[in-house]
């Protein structure tokens, strides 16, 4: 039996945890920024920043190839500084966060929309910048929302396969995740290894959502938290 | 100190379009829902912003069309205060107060914080969260908060509706009370008409998004410029009417002729009485009146703890509950002199309680 490599383990937290790191910004600044406009061109920007969700993930892997790769933009502008992403570790955590950005932005944006605006204009009047109001109103009162959107984020960026697949390969070691290191156990029929993976996978998203289900009706919802008597 | 408003605010099916200025005496912005008081206060206030117009407040200039000028809410500095009260859920009381003056050294912010307090009578609340306080408490921590930047002005917009009867009489006081001190622009928008009446010293009706009427609170009950003016400030009848000489007139709609007080100079379309001002002959000592005496029978009557409403007929009886001419208000005292009286009864319309309207 061969012995079982455990790099994977950490190879897939660290870049979940990374990932969801710039998901949570990115997707938060995306909620902030979007809420307040209105008008036909958002909904592009909507579908844009969802489209990630809908697509399949070797559609995505690909773009992203495409975009990083020797020939394409980014990659030519990261080349110039002597940096290559495709096939390395950053390329699995750019994939796990383009993956994972859409669920962040939409349960950010529902959060934030969630918020009263008469606290926002309350703050407002009392001489709060915009960035304050963010900081020391909206957020708080739509924390318990995006830590929600932070942890299915976390979730999917551990399950990420095919967009990782395509950006950042299989090398062990370096670039195979869990899942991936999943489908190339099946595929050279190693079926102990494989199992194993799957058990482990299966344990930390259960102990994800448990503790998300725990947290969520410990707190309930944002409104009942503060609710008026 | 002045408050200059020259505003107009288009939306679909409707458009809101005012001029005033208010002085350091209150001013009550009254108008039933949908008139556009809301509107109007977070125009000033620089959360909504006018299509067009002026707002300045004493010279500085917060919005102005013309000019480009549109400054934020933020840097009006003028105090807002909300009908829902708008505390910071997860704030503290004091932390709530001491929102504004995060500029303020700290031990400078808690003596602020501290006299605020006691000027608003919430002692001792200090650290809890709003939702463990009463509405009434609530309130009075927003009106802290409000003042705790020391507002070039005071904006007030329903801050007693969502307040139980009870509650709603210390609030009311303290507002009082505070208006007394503050000696700067102070605009509260209402929909109830005593609530206007008692904390406001100038008025200004609001009727779909276009000033009714601006003026002395006094001036406007007593001689509202036109139909609409009455009814909003609570005048329930009316009558058209026909001039028959330069003192007396028929109102059409009651039925009868009656004399006024001053000689009528242009030709009125429309009379006036407040249900309260309408009086019952020999309901109380004083001799009986000369002019404008009609025999009255009731038709139905409605009851509330003090009061009694009468819906009257004039000059015949009649069994049609909705065939009445006049709505009357008087207190049960002086309903329980005259009840068992054999009808008709006499209202007396005084000439001096009646008002002539051009529409």
């Amino acid at each position: 039996m061969p012995v079982l490599d455990w790099s994977p383990i950490w190879i897939s937290l660290a870049t979940s945890v990374v990932a969801t790191l710039f998901t949570l910004v990115a997707g938060l600044a995306a909620a902030a920024w979007r809420e307040r406009r209105s008008g036909p061109a958002m909904a592009l920007v909507d579908g844009l920043f969802l489209l990630p969700l809908v697509l399949p993930p070797t559609v995505v892997g690909f773009f992203l190839l495409l975009l990083f790769g020797r020939n394409g933009p980014l990659g030519k502008l990261l080349l110039h500084f002597g940096a290559t992403v495709v096939f390395s570790w950053p390329a699995t955590v750019i994939a796990a966060a383009v993956v994972s950005f859409p669920l962040m932005y939409l349960t950010a944006r529902a959060a934030l929309e969630q918020v009263d605006p008469h606290f926002l204009q309350a703050a407002r009047t009392l001489g709060a910048s915009e960035w304050r109001v963010f900081r020391e109103v909206a957020l708080p009162l739509a924390w318990p929302g995006v830590l929600a959107g932070t942890i299915l984020s976390f979730a999917r960026a551990l399950g990420e396969f095919g967009a990782t697949l395509m950006l950042a390969g299989n090398i062990p070691g370096k670039t195979a995740t869990i899942p991936i290191a999943i489908y190339f156990a099946v595929e050279a029929d190693d079926v102990r290894s494989a199992l194993a993976w799957c058990f482990i996978d299966v344990m930390i998203s259960l102990v994800l959502l448990a503790g998300l289900y725990y947290w969520t009706h410990k707190q309930g919802p944002a409104r009942a938290r503060w609710a008026r008597s | 100190m002045a408050l200059e408003v020259q505003i107009e605010k288009k939306l679909p099916g409707f458009a809101l379009q005012a001029a005033f200025t208010a002085g350091n005496a209150p001013l009550s912005i009254l108008g039933p829902s949908g008139a556009g008081k809301t509107m109007l206060l977070r125009c000033i206030a620089g959360i909504i912003r006018p299509d067009s117009g002026r707002i300045a407040l004493d010279g500085q200039v917060f919005f102005d069309s013309t000019r480009g000028i549109r400054m934020p809410a933020r840097e009006r500095g003028l105090g807002l205060l909300f009908q829902h009260y708008a505390l910071f859920p997860h704030r503290t009381v004091a932390e709530n107060i001491a929102f504004g003056l995060r500029h303020l050294a700290p031990a400078e912010r808690a003596a602020r914080v501290e006299d605020l307090v006691q000027r608003t009578h919430v002692s001792g609340l200090e650290q809890r969260l709003p939702h463990e306080l009463s509405g009434g408490e609530q309130q009075r921590v927003a009106l802290a908060r409000a003042l705790a930047i020391e507002p070039k002005a005071l904006l007030l917009d329903e801050p007693l509706s969502a307040l139980d009867t009870h509650l709603r009489s210390q609030v009311e006081a303290l507002l009082q009370e505070t208006f007394a001190s503050y000696q700067r622009p102070t605009l509260l928008v209402t929909h109830n008409i005593e609530e206007a009446y008692r904390l406001g010293e100038q008025l200004l009706v609001l009727s779909h998004g276009c000033i009714a009427a601006f003026g002395s609170k006094e001036e406007i009950f007593c001689h509202p410029p036109t139909r609409e003016v009455a009814q909003l400030t609570g005048c329930k009848n009316f009558s058209r009417v026909r001039m028959i000489s330069g003192n007396a007139i028929e109102a059409l709609d009651w039925s009868c002729r009656l004399q006024v007080s001053h000689s009528i100079s242009r030709p009125p379309a429309c009379v006036g009485i407040r249900a309260h001002h309408i009086g019952f002959v020999g309901s109380s000592g004083a001799a009986p009146p000369q002019e404008n005496i009609f025999p009255c029978w009731l038709v139905r009557s409605s009851e509330t703890p003090f009061r009694m409403t009468l819906y009257l007929r004039l000059n015949q009886s009649s069994t049609d509950s909705s065939e009445f001419h006049l709505q009357a208000e008087v207190f049960k005292e002086k309903w329980n002199t005259f009840r068992d009286r054999p009808q008709p009864w006499h209202v007396h319309l005084t000439p001096d309680s009646l008002f002539l309207m051009p529409e």
